[in-house]
């Protein structure tokens, strides 16, 4: 037992020696600069990335979370293996695709990139509000029948509070997502940080490269962390449990 | 009061799954849907709080009729418990009791008036398990959280299908004698499902055994045992009848019909027996221990005789294998 | 529809050949990912501690938007002179498929009835023995659906490496979007779905194809 927990606390280490390692030979090369000498453009970069991400995401959860509850009412049960292929099909299409053929819809811009962006995201949570409905115990939802709740009743206090752990999951995924392919909106010219990666790239500059990824990638790991953290606290204890294994 | 009248349910052209089914469930009674698997019960019972609908027929309850209800104030007056206790997770104890008044827009005062009196019917603290939640208790628990969820907003009408199936058997003889006696306290109108026939006897004022969804039989469980209508009623009962049937009798039984043995105080550690304890269960404890007698106590804790397996014979002989030889032969 | 074809019959060749670069990229990466994940999840069965942080540092890397992850791998494989082409594409490919191959392992394995386990143990069956006769095959679906999950995840990311000059599909797109052409981007688009759609179904072949009958319902 204690060998094992030797082994494991080298390999932590070892990562986390990595990184550090990384962080300082980053910082020793004067990778980080642009985001203090340029620290203006940084600031609106930033903003720009998490607009993008916060209003196509808001949009996908309002449309998304609704199109999965009805889909999943009995009136629509025929239509859910259609618009779940779909769904699926839809996943498979790069998400560059998206952000590009939206320019010559929506044009260059802001608008091409929250709307490519949120087209996106609906997908995840669409598929996971479906999935959490439909795995719960038909014998609870005949119970709450044969007590006489009525249909909202049901969906509200029974159906939603048990698939609110999928249904989270779902937006978590959908929003860390986001912000990887927020980082892309460059081809569209709608900004955000991944301006700074793409300019990198073009001009083989480190410092722009990782000025622009690792505020990316800590976006994305703080924006997981908290979510994970929501979830926590708005999922049911009860139902905590018995999701989870 | 639960009337069937003329209750037919077809899926489709083709399936029949209940055929002309009419019977009774009086008033505080317990009748018991009894039949192989497919037989119909469930469907039978899921018709009453309109789960399934009612293809021909009307099904009465105290003096309405079903049909001209609102199912969703129907189901409310009825309670339902099923098998897999159907109790919600995202819920605490507390609140999956008191759901169904909480619909009702009862006070919370009212509520916890209520929950407290339930969750001593069940002898569980109310204190310590409201809070809980489903997942936290035993499967034994569970079931009887399910039982007393359906009693909540006392409900004159109660639907049972299966309600003990999941539990071991050690439990489920437990919850059924616990269920037993809150049913004298709380004298509901019962309709309830059961594969299991020892489950039958046990529980019902009267059996309904089905076949392919028509009646075989509607009697009380020892008529049933006793005089079994035809051929799929006796088999379906079995061989062993006249000893399932040693269980709706008591030792008072045989103490009134033939009397017990005397004590004899010379014996040491011998069992003891309660006088209201089934024959069927007796029987098994003489045959089990080896002892040639067991003693039987009141309900003051006095020993007032013996029993043996010779006695235990002796009614069978008398009371019940000749009520049976009777009735074929006549 | 005409000026579809007349697209087709000149870039047809290219397409197909961008297709295979890009087929050849992601089952590079994902044999290597299985050569080190699925050992890898395997041996986190006997080491709890273990498991915890590598599977947190998995789902931590996953995270990590797939820009972003060749932004920091370039300057880091410049040191090597590698810092643009195949080989930042193909490890960033390879550390994205850990999370799902090695999760997948684990839990499949542990997973395993433990009765079926203890039986093998009763029966005499050495760890090597149980692990390749009783442990593996059971786990085989979830670990065939963990296989699933990063080929056709890897699919999609091996687009985006086009941008750091790993060919690909990617090419076809982000070509499209430079010149404003949209048969480019399309036409590519839907090579990368199908090749998504016919992966999947080739790894669903393999997983039936392995899986004991009796554990396919």
């Amino acid at each position: 037992m204690n060998r094992k927990k030797w082994i494991g606390n080298i390999v932590k280490y070892t990562l986390y020696a990595l990184v550090a390692t990384f962080f300082i030979w980053a910082i020793a090369n004067s990778y980080f600069d642009y985001i203090f000498t340029q620290s203006g453009t940084f600031l609106v970069l930033l903003r720009q990335h998490i607009v993008l991400v916060l209003v196509s995401s808001i949009l996908a959860i309002l449309v998304a979370v609704p199109a999965g509850i009805l889909i999943t009412r009995p009136k629509f049960k025929k239509a859910e293996w259609l618009v779940s292929n779909v769904a699926n099909l839809g996943q498979t299409i790069p998400s560059l695709a998206v952000l590009a053929l939206m320019i010559s819809i929506l044009g260059i811009g802001f608008k091409s990139a929250v709307f490519a962006l949120f087209i996106y995201s609906i997908l995840p949570i669409f598929r996971n509000t479906v999935a959490g409905i439909d795995s719960i115990d038909k014998n609870m939802i005949d119970a709450a029948k044969g007590m006489g709740m009525k249909p909202h009743q049901i969906l509200f206090r029974v159906e939603l509070p048990n698939s609110a752990y999928s249904i989270l999951a779902g937006i978590r995924t959908a929003v860390v997502l986001n912000i990887g392919t927020a980082a892309l909106a460059y081809v569209v010219g709608a900004g955000g940080l991944g301006v700074w990666i793409f300019t990198g790239i073009n001009l083989f500059d480190n410092g722009f490269l990782i000025s622009g990824a690792i505020p990316v990638t800590l976006l994305a790991i703080l924006a997981d962390y908290i979510l994970r953290k929501i979830e926590y606290i708005v999922v049911p204890k009860g139902s905590r449990r018995i999701e989870k294994a | 009061m639960i009337s069937f009248k003329n209750v037919t349910k077809r899926y489709g052209e083709e399936i029949v799954a209940v055929n002309d089914v009419d019977f009774t469930v009086e008033e505080g009674k317990i009748v018991v849907l009894l039949g192989p698997s497919g037989c119909g019960k469930t469907t039978l019972l899921r018709m009453v709080n309109r789960l399934e609908s009612i293809s021909e027929g009307e099904i009465i309850i105290n003096n309405e009729n079903s049909k001209d209800l609102d199912a969703i104030e129907l189901r409310r007056k009825i309670g339902y418990v099923i098998q897999s206790n159907g109790l919600f997770p995202n819920m605490t104890i507390e609140e999956n009791v008191m759901l169904v008044p909480d619909l009702l827009g009862w006070s919370k005062k009212e509520k916890r008036e209520r929950f407290e009196y339930l969750m001593k019917l069940i002898g569980l603290d109310a204190k310590d398990y409201g809070k809980r939640y489903p997942h936290e208790l035993s499967g034994g628990q569970q079931q009887r959280i399910g039982v007393v969820r359906a009693l909540a907003a006392d409900p004159p009408v109660m639907l049972m299908d299966e309600p003990f199936g999941a539990l071991d058997p050690i439990i489920r003889d437990k919850i059924q004698e616990e269920f037993l006696q809150i049913q004298r306290e709380v004298k509901k109108t019962i309709l309830f499902v059961s594969h299991d026939i020892d489950e039958a006897i046990k529980m019902a004022d009267k059996i309904v055994l089905l076949r392919n969804g028509e009646i075989m039989q509607f009697d009380t469980p020892s008529k049933m045992l006793s005089h079994p209508k035809n051929e799929f009623v006796s088999q379906f009962f079995g061989k062993d009848r006249a000893i399932k049937s040693l269980s709706l009798h008591t030792v008072e039984d045989l103490q009134t019909i033939i009397g017990l043995g005397p004590v004899d105080e010379s014996v040491q550690d011998t069992k003891t027996i309660n006088i209201h304890q089934d024959l069927r269960n007796t029987l098994s404890m003489l045959m089990n221990q080896e002892a040639d007698q067991v003693v039987v106590k009141n309900d003051q804790d006095e020993n007032i005789g013996t029993i043996t397996i010779d006695l235990v014979q002796k009614y069978l002989h008398f009371e019940i294998k000749g009520k049976m030889s009777a009735s074929q032969e006549g | 529809m005409e000026k579809w074809l007349r697209f087709l019959e000149v870039n047809a060749p290219r397409i197909l050949e961008l297709t295979i670069d890009h087929a050849v990229l992601v089952s590079l990466a994902i044999v290597v990912a299985l050569l080190i994940g699925i050992p890898l999840g395997i041996y986190l069965t006997t080491n709890q501690y273990l498991a915890d942080t590598v599977l947190q540092i998995a789902s931590i890397t996953l995270t990590i938007p797939s820009i972003a992850l060749f932004g920091v791998m370039i300057p880091i494989f410049s040191l090597i002179n590698q810092g643009i082409g195949f080989v930042p594409a193909f490890v960033a490919l390879v550390l994205y498929s850990q999370l799902p191959i090695i999760r997948n392992t684990y839990t499949g394995i542990k997973n395993v009835n433990p009765e079926m386990r203890d039986a093998a143990i009763g029966m005499g069956m050495k760890t090597h023995q149980r692990l390749l006769r009783v442990e593996i095959p059971n786990a085989m679906p979830v670990i065939m659906a963990g296989v699933r999950t990063a080929v056709i995840m890897n699919i999609g990311i091996a687009v985006i490496a086009s941008y750091i000059g790993a060919g690909g599909l990617g090419v076809l797109i982000t070509q499209g979007i430079s010149r404003g052409d949209n048969y480019l981007i399309i036409s590519g688009s839907i090579a990368v779905a199908i090749l998504a759609i016919i992966a999947d179904s080739i790894l669903l072949l393999i997983q039936k194809r392995f899986t004991i009958k009796a554990l396919t319902d």
